[in-house]
């Protein structure tokens, strides 16, 4: 039993590092149709850029501030460069130009920090709480995961649905001529979209960094699993986007408690693959069934 | 307050429009008539500046358009409604009359120009937190043309406003329309194939055929005129 609520807490946290990522795809998806690619990479940028700005200053928030400030950016650049002359193209242009970011930045980072992973430092103590006696898998650093995903798309829900540029953004990517119509700066709605889709991606790597180390691959991983969260949450909706998180970070962890570690990521691909065969709209999607 | 000058436009290698003139007068509504691919859905097009015309003119408020961008005519006062209203079903009611207002700095003026709205469109209250996307195709209608308002547009571009729609509700939307000009000094581009219920609230009247300009004139004339009615007009 207590191994069942190690395994579900575990699962809870890890959850809502593969929600925040799942957070930024679907941003990106909702505003530009374009799956990218590249968002492993650019929370690698950040985290990095984070970690050495600690290493320097040895203030853990200054380089979390910064790292998020870095995202923000980095988001509206890559829209506004890479994106903005593929936008309305076909599809795989897309595809090839966030693919071809992806491996860049991989070749940078690893040119500037090298290639061997280092550690991250967390924001608090990963030791587990005590709990009658008995150290539970969930300790201030989880519950600071938690809050943090849990407050980011708070925030993003409050913008979408409470603001004028939140509703703006919703009619941009409802209806771009619609939009324009109504006076709609739509392409500078995009570049936001991007900028607050990789602001939700650098909070990921700084939250999940202490656990995979930082180095040019390894967020590979945690792209396949936002990606499964986000389909699983129907791809376009935020708050699909953080219980498809859930509901996967919940089943990586039982997979990886009761039947071992190594079938973790067939696992991830497996609920992929069923989603797909079975509800290929997602759980919460408000559009049609993709075709692909 | 709108100035059409020898405007010849392009879809692709197709000419959809071939040296269009015409004029609009401040406070004055003109209706363009023409049969399905007449190219008067091109004109607002172009005129809105979702289309680049290939050669001529268009002045609005004395200033040359040809190149501006859609967003900044909308802020500028020129508000383009088109065919079938472009409401935005996911959104609700009452967020697509907000969003036709969001590029306005002042809160106050925006509220008042809602209840400006609300007034003419006495069903948008009713529907106001529903989705647009369940609303009757009269009451989607309403819904963009007071969107468009939302935005206090000195000029109205009207793309088929009674398409589909039930006789007695086109007659209630040329009715607004007829108000708007009479109440606040609106001005109107309406392109309609309903050329009867068009000519009954516009001033003038020009007729396309093939992208060109084919006729011209009054609207009493225009409505009275025999042969023309057959051969372009289809009314009997």
């Amino acid at each position: 039993m207590s191994r069942f609520i190690d395994l579900t807490l575990n699962g809870i946290s890890n959850g809502m590092i593969y929600a925040a990522v799942a957070l930024s795809l679907v941003l990106i998806w909702r505003a530009t149709r374009i799956i990218n690619f590249a968002q492993g990479g650019m929370l690698m940028i950040t985290t990095f850029i984070a970690s050495s700005i600690i290493g320097s200053s040895g203030s853990y928030w200054l380089g979390f501030v910064v790292a998020l400030a870095a995202g923000l950016a980095m988001g509206a650049v890559v829209e506004r460069v890479l994106v903005r002359p593929v936008e309305g193209g076909p599809p795989l242009n897309a595809v090839i130009a966030t693919l071809g970011l992806l491996i860049l930045l991989q070749a940078v980072a690893g040119m500037i920090w090298g290639g061997t992973p280092r550690s991250f430092p967390p924001a608090f103590s990963i030791r587990g709480y005590e709990v009658s006696g008995r150290r539970v898998l969930f300790g201030p650093f989880d519950t600071f995961t938690v809050l943090a995903v849990l407050g980011a798309a708070g925030a993003l829900a409050l913008l979408f649905r409470g603001t004028g540029l939140g509703l703006q953004m919703r009619a941009a990517a409802f209806d771009p001529l619609a939009a324009r119509l109504q006076g709609v700066r739509v392409t500078g709605m995009y570049t936001v979209g991007w900028a607050l889709a990789a602001l939700s991606g650098s909070l990921a790597g700084l939250l999940v960094a202490p656990a995979v180390f930082v180095g040019p691959n390894t967020f590979d991983a945690i792209l396949v699993f936002a990606f499964t969260a986000a389909v699983l949450g129907g791809l376009d909706s935020p708050v699909g986007a953080v219980i498809g998180g859930l509901v996967l970070g919940l089943s990586l962890s039982y997979v990886s408690g009761y039947a071992g570690s190594s079938l973790v990521t067939l696992a991830a691909l497996a609920i992929l693959i069923a989603v797909l065969m079975v509800r290929p709209e997602g759980l919460f999607s408000s559009t049609r069934a993709r075709r692909i | 307050m709108l100035q059409v000058d020898g405007l010849t436009a392009h879809y692709g290698p197709v000419r959809a429009l071939e040296e269009v003139s015409l004029d609009v007068p401040s406070g004055g509504i003109v209706a363009v008539l023409g049969a399905n691919g007449a190219g008067k859905t091109s004109l607002l097009r172009a005129i809105s500046g979702l289309v680049r015309p290939s050669s001529g003119r268009i002045r609005f408020d004395g200033a040359t358009i040809n190149q501006d961008s859609t967003e900044d005519l909308v802020r500028r006062g020129l508000a383009y409604v088109p065919e079938g209203g472009g409401v935005i079903g996911e959104l609700t009611v009452a967020e697509n009359l907000r969003l036709g207002a969001l590029w306005r700095r002042d809160r106050d003026e925006r509220e008042r120009t809602l209840e400006e709205v609300v007034a003419l469109f006495p069903r948008l209250a009713e529907r106001s937190a529903m989705h647009a996307s369940t609303l009757s195709g009269g009451e989607r209608q309403m819904l963009s043309i007071g969107r468009a308002l939302m935005g206090r547009p000195r000029m109205l571009l009207l793309d088929e406003p009674s398409l589909g729609l039930a006789p007695i509700v086109v007659e209630q939307i040329m009715r607004v329309i007829g108000e708007l000009r009479r109440d606040r000094g609106l001005t109107v581009l309406l392109v309609e194939q309903n050329a009867r219920s068009a000519l009954s609230v516009a001033d003038q009247g020009v007729v396309l055929n093939v992208g060109r300009v084919v006729a011209r004139g009054e609207a009493h004339e225009l409505a009275g005129d025999e042969q023309l009615r057959h051969a372009y007009l289809g009314l009997t």
